[in-house]
Order: structure tokens, then C-alpha cells, then sequence
């Protein structure tokens, strides 16, 4: 046996994440196998038949650019990168009479603790992608896109390419697309290695060849973005959601979610459950649902807490969590994000100083250093939080965090100065005497972290 | 230098580009530096400067910048394992340790044979798959459990013997 062939044996089947039947009323996952990726496979599942309708080549009319958007927006589909925006307003930004260069960019630069799910779209399903991005181009009136992809994922990053060159050969991506007099031009490029580049802004440095440090908004990428020029970016899993919506109509989308917040949604269940893996179910669904799909609590353990939208979500209690639906507007009201769908669940075993020790470390670790607060801040915050954890910190460590998280929050160019101060703040307005037990008594409150 | 191949690399990823952005395909450039030289020198940072019409300094920052990019040379096989919460939750950290013990390295180690680095790394985007590693920077391995982890290492050095 050869190296490479050592190390395929450890590749991911997708079997246990996503091709399993626990996904309800799946559209981007449906039929998936791991085999059925290819371009004929995608249009056997009626891939590209929405393309085909907004161009007027299924025997209908076809859209015009202001019905592709007023479809988007009827669908009330927003961002699945983690904002949560309304996806028809975004694309009503761009200045479509520009007479210059604009640019369509998926950001697939997933690396949002918890989320994984970009990742299987692209790798099982990735001409959804190509065909929302082309839609997308049309209804902007764009002629270049490019798809950033973490460069973690490098396997996907090269099947995503040889995708590219599939729908190239078909006529589906150049200059007049399936004979059409609208062309569009899409390419692949890879991150390497640091987690700013998934904020727009950072994205779009990076893409130009630079370090990925984000820009101070506005300008907005709309009328500011990929070298200077007007820019729509779009999360990965929110240009998958467009086909279906395109066929079968904005209405039909907002009736499979709940009113405000249409569609399926992937959730990125990790953590303490039995069966961790991506779930495709339409928002609104509750979260004691989601759970079960997951097989529950791992080893018959209780719930203590979910971290519901990715690691920069605040921390919600199970008493709070196990109320929640799960789309943008119950899990706001409970007071953290739905952010990119990312549900770490955390059981009775663990201790939250531990937790939170790792995930400061995170943002420590990541922040691009351009802002003081943050540069210096998540420092402070990772420093204090693990002389907590090891038996090292002071009752007048506590507030501190809270000092420290209050002075990072607002004050930054970009949101990772949030995404730091979110989980310490809401870790101890939640579960404060665990904090204090670890100072008091230099050991966990929690006897085992297993 | 790099091998024709790895130049006709290049001018695939600035096809990608505007005519005056060749500088969007640095990030690209230097990984396939990486992949072909296993990390990226000064000399390269300079060959890949001139390639594209930058500065070498700004070359440089790219390749400080991002994590992933190996500054000095390291093993045949750099193993990231993610330990980052959803991982830790799922024997990451476990995974990590029990790696430690059988190659008898630290974290951003290698091995006296100069067959593996191990190196702790931040969210692969794998977290349902955990525990996870990256191998070389692009072959992701999933549910990596201890046994798995004995015969990812016992696989790769028997590769040795033989060759």
C-alpha cells in the first residue's frame, strides 16, 4: 500500500452526516449518495432546469432580472453564512447599470466552529451551487464570480473545480451560456488558513492576495467590493437554496419555513448526541426535534447547554434551549443567533470555564490584529478565562471578563471582536457559579469532562 | 526551483484572474509551492514575487498571515489535528494527546526520523466527523479514533520500509 492510499482509508464516507433518511423535507440534500455529484446525476435530480426557465429555455418566457429578484425576495430566504439578511434585498444593492466590472462571490470559507456544512454541499452536491450562482449573476447582471473556499477543505476545493469544468463543457458557464446572450464566468479559489477571511470584507482582501484583514464598512461591498468594483457575496448554502426556489416559486419556499424566515435550513449538530451530522429541516422546526434526529444526548446524558449558531453564538441554557424553533427569529428572542446553523450541544458532564477556555483561546488566536480592542482584548479574555480554569483566578477575574468583553464589543472594524466578547459574557450570565466555584475552589464544579 | 508542472499550476490560477490582478493568485501560488517543496522559503516567496509583479514583502505577509503555510521545512506527513470545542467534545483534544504519546513529540514538533510534524489546529469545518486531522494540508481524515490513529501512523511508516 502507498501513502495515498493509507490515508484514503480515512476519508469521509458522508454516510453517518448526511446520507442518512433524518433530514425532513430535504431540497439541497435530497437524493444524495456521495456518487450522484456529477453533472448528469445533478440534472436526473432536475439540476439546471431552473437556469433553463429563468433564461426562457423550458418552452416559458423566462424572468427578467427584477422577477428573478422579486422571486428571492418573496421566498424571504436570508443569509445562511450567519447574519441572517434578507437575500432579495442584498442582490436589490447592486447597481445593475454599473457600466463597469462586478463581481459575484460565494463565500464557502466555512470555518465558524461547528459548522460543517458548506463542505457537503460543495462535495456531494456542488453544481447547486454553481446553478444558484448563475442565477444569481443573471439577476445582477454580473459576468464574473468567484467561489472562496476554506482551504482546509482542499479535496472539496479540487472537486468544486472539476464541477467547474463540467458545467463549462456543457455550455452552462462562458460566454452565451446554453445559447443565450447572457454569459458568466465562475472560478474557484482557496483560503489557507485563518478564520477572518470567512467576514465578507476579509474575504474579498484575501481574494486580491493580501493578508485578510476586513475593511471598515461603508463603503459596502455592494458599491465597494473585489477590487474596487460593486460586489453581491453570498454564503455557500444560501446560493443552493436558489434553484429550488426559482422552480418552484418564492411562496412555496416561505410555506416550507415559517413566515419571515422561509425554506429548509442545514443544521451542523456537533457535541454531546449520538449521531452528529448535518440535517436539512425546514426553519421552525423545534429544537427538541432537531435533537432527536441527532439521537438525543449522547449515552442517555442530560442537556445542560447548546451553543445554537456556531461557536460566536451566546450559550443558551437547555431549559431556554428546549423551547426554542429553530430559525433566526425564536432563537434571537431567546437572546443568542441562529448564526450559520452550527448547534453545539453540550451535556451534564461539561465544565463551562473548560468550554469557554478553548473557544477564547479561538479567538485569540484568530484575530487579524488591525484593532486594539480585539488584538489586545481577546488576549486579555483567554488569558483570564484559563487562570480561572487553572486554579489561578480571582473573584475580580469575573468581572473583568465582563469588563474586558464590554470594551471589545462594538468597538472593532469587524464582528470576530463580537464573536469573542458574545460567549464570555453570555457563559457567565448563565452559569456564573460554575465560575465561581472554580475560583473559590480551584477544580471544577462539574466532576468529570468526559 | 519548481517543476514545470507546478509553473503550468501557476498560470492556471492567474487565468483566473483580471489581466493587472495577478496578484489575486499568490495565495494559490504559494500552496502549490508548498505542496511540491513541502514549505515556503525566502527564495521561493521571491520566485513567486517575481512571477506575479509584487513585492516580495508582500508575499511574505500572505505567507505569515495564514496558518497553514509551512515557514520552515517540516516532516514528510505535518498532521493538524482539530482541537477546537466541537472537536474537544469528541475526543479532539484526546486524539491530539494520544498522538503526542505515540510519536513522543509536543505540539509543532517532528519526529527525529523527519517523517511527522504535529501540529494543534483551529476548525477544519469537519466538526461532525471529529475526532479529525488534516494530513499535508489536504487529505482530511474522519472519525480518527485510537485504533484509527494506530493504523494512520503504522500505515504511513510501513510505506517507509518498503520504498
Amino acid at each position: 500500500m502507498n501513502a495515498s492510499q493509507v490515508l484514503s482509508k480515512f476519508q469521509a464516507s458522508g454516510v453517518e452526516t448526511c446520507f442518512h433518511n433524518r433530514h425532513i423535507s430535504p431540497q439541497i440534500f435530497a437524493d444524495l449518495n456521495g456518487s450522484n455529484w456529477c453533472l448528469k446525476d445533478y440534472e436526473a435530480r432536475g439540476g439546471y432546469q431552473a437556469l433553463r426557465k429563468v433564461l426562457g429555455l423550458d418552452g416559458g418566457t423566462g424572468l427578467t432580472q427584477d422577477q428573478v429578484i422579486a422571486t428571492v425576495k418573496e421566498s424571504s430566504l436570508r443569509g445562511r453564512g450567519g447574519a441572517g439578511f434578507p437575500t432579495g434585498l442584498k442582490w436589490s444593492f447592486m447597481p445593475r447599470q454599473f457600466p463597469g466590472d462586478k463581481y459575484l462571490v460565494c463565500n464557502s470559507d466555512e470555518g465558524e466552529p461547528g459548522t460543517c456544512k458548506d463542505r457537503e454541499i460543495m462535495q456531494f452536491n456542488p453544481h447547486i451551487v454553481i446553478e444558484g450562482m448563475i442565477i444569481a449573476a443573471y439577476a445582477m447582471g454580473i459576468r464574473v464570480g468567484y467561489n472562496y473556499i476554506h482551504g482546509e477543505i482542499f479535496q472539496t476545493y479540487q472537486r468544486f473545480e472539476e464541477a467547474l469544468e463540467e458545467a463549462r463543457a456543457a455550455g452552462l458557464l462562458g460566454d452565451n451560456i446554453l445559447g443565450s446572450s447572457f454569459g458568466f464566468q465562475l472560478h474557484a479559489a482557496h483560503g489557507f488558513g485563518a478564520y477572518i477571511c470567512g467576514e465578507e470584507t476579509g474575504l474579498l482582501e484575501s481574494l486580491e492576495g493580501k493578508k485578510g484583514q476586513p475593511r471598515f464598512k461603508p463603503p459596502f461591498p455592494a458599491s465597494f467590493g473585489l477590487y474596487g468594483k460593486p460586489t453581491t457575496i453570498n454564503n455557500t448554502e444560501t446560493f443552493a437554496a436558489v434553484p429550488w426556489i426559482i422552480r418552484n416559486g418564492g411562496q412555496a419556499y416561505v410555506e416550507c419555513g415559517k413566515p419571515n424566515n422561509g425554506g429548509t435550513k442545514i443544521y451542523s449538530v456537533s457535541g454531546d448526541v449520538e449521531l452528529p451530522g448535518n440535517y436539512e429541516v425546514p426553519m421552525g422546526t423545534p429544537f427538541a426535534k432537531l435533537l432527536e434526529l441527532a439521537g438525543g444526548v449522547r449515552k442517555g446524558r442530560q442537556l445542560k447547554a447548546v451553543i445554537p449558531g456556531g461557536s460566536s453564538s451566546p450559550v443558551l441554557p437547555a431549559s431556554i434551549m428546549m423551547d426554542c424553533t429553530m430559525d433566526y427569529d425564536s432563537i434571537a428572542k431567546a437572546g443568542s443567533m441562529l448564526g450559520s446553523g452550527a448547534v453545539i450541544v453540550l451535556d451534564d458532564s461539561r465544565c463551562m470555564v473548560k468550554s469557554l477556555q478553548r473557544l477564547s483561546y479561538f479567538y485569540m488566536h484568530e484575530s487579524c490584529g488591525q484593532c486594539t480592542p480585539c488584538r489586545e482584548g481577546t488576549g486579555w479574555l483567554s488569558r483570564v478565562v484559563d487562570r480561572i480554569e487553572t486554579g489561578h483566578g480571582q473573584m475580580a477575574d469575573l468581572e473583568l471578563l465582563n469588563s474586558v468583553a464590554e470594551n471589545i464589543q462594538g468597538r472593532t472594524i469587524c464582528a470576530l471582536g463580537d464573536a469573542a466578547a458574545m460567549p464570555v459574557r453570555a457563559m457567565l450570565k448563565h452559569f456564573m457559579p460554575e465560575f465561581e466555584y472554580h475560583v473559590a475552589h480551584k477544580t471544577c464544579m462539574v466532576p468529570a469532562y468526559v | 526551483m519548481i517543476s514545470e508542472e507546478s509553473k503550468a499550476r501557476f498560470a492556471k490560477e492567474v487565468a483566473k484572474y483580471p489581466a493587472d490582478q495577478k496578484q489575486s493568485a499568490v495565495m494559490a501560488c504559494l500552496t502549490i509551492v508548498q505542496q511540491e517543496l513541502g514549505y515556503v522559503s525566502p527564495e521561493s516567496e521571491q520566485m513567486v514575487a517575481d512571477y506575479l509583479g509584487m513585492a516580495p514583502i508582500a508575499v511574505h505577509e500572505v505567507t505569515s498571515f495564514y496558518n497553514m503555510y509551512n515557514q520552515k521545512p517540516v516532516g514528510k506527513y505535518k498532521l493538524n489535528v482539530c482541537t477546537n470545542l466541537p472537536c474537544q467534545l469528541r475526543n479532539g483534544a484526546h486524539a491530539m494527546d494520544y498522538l503526542k504519546a505515540k510519536l513522543g513529540v509536543d505540539n509543532n514538533q517532528t519526529t527525529p526520523d523527519g517523517l511527522f510534524t504535529l501540529q494543534q489546529c483551529e476548525c477544519l469545518g469537519a466538526c461532525a466527523d471529529s475526532p479529525v486531522l488534516l494530513v499535508n494540508d489536504t487529505k482530511m481524515c474522519s472519525f480518527m479514533s485510537d485504533d484509527k490513529l494506530d493504523q494512520l501512523v503504522d500505515g504511513l511508516r510501513a510505506t517507509e520500509v518498503k520504498s
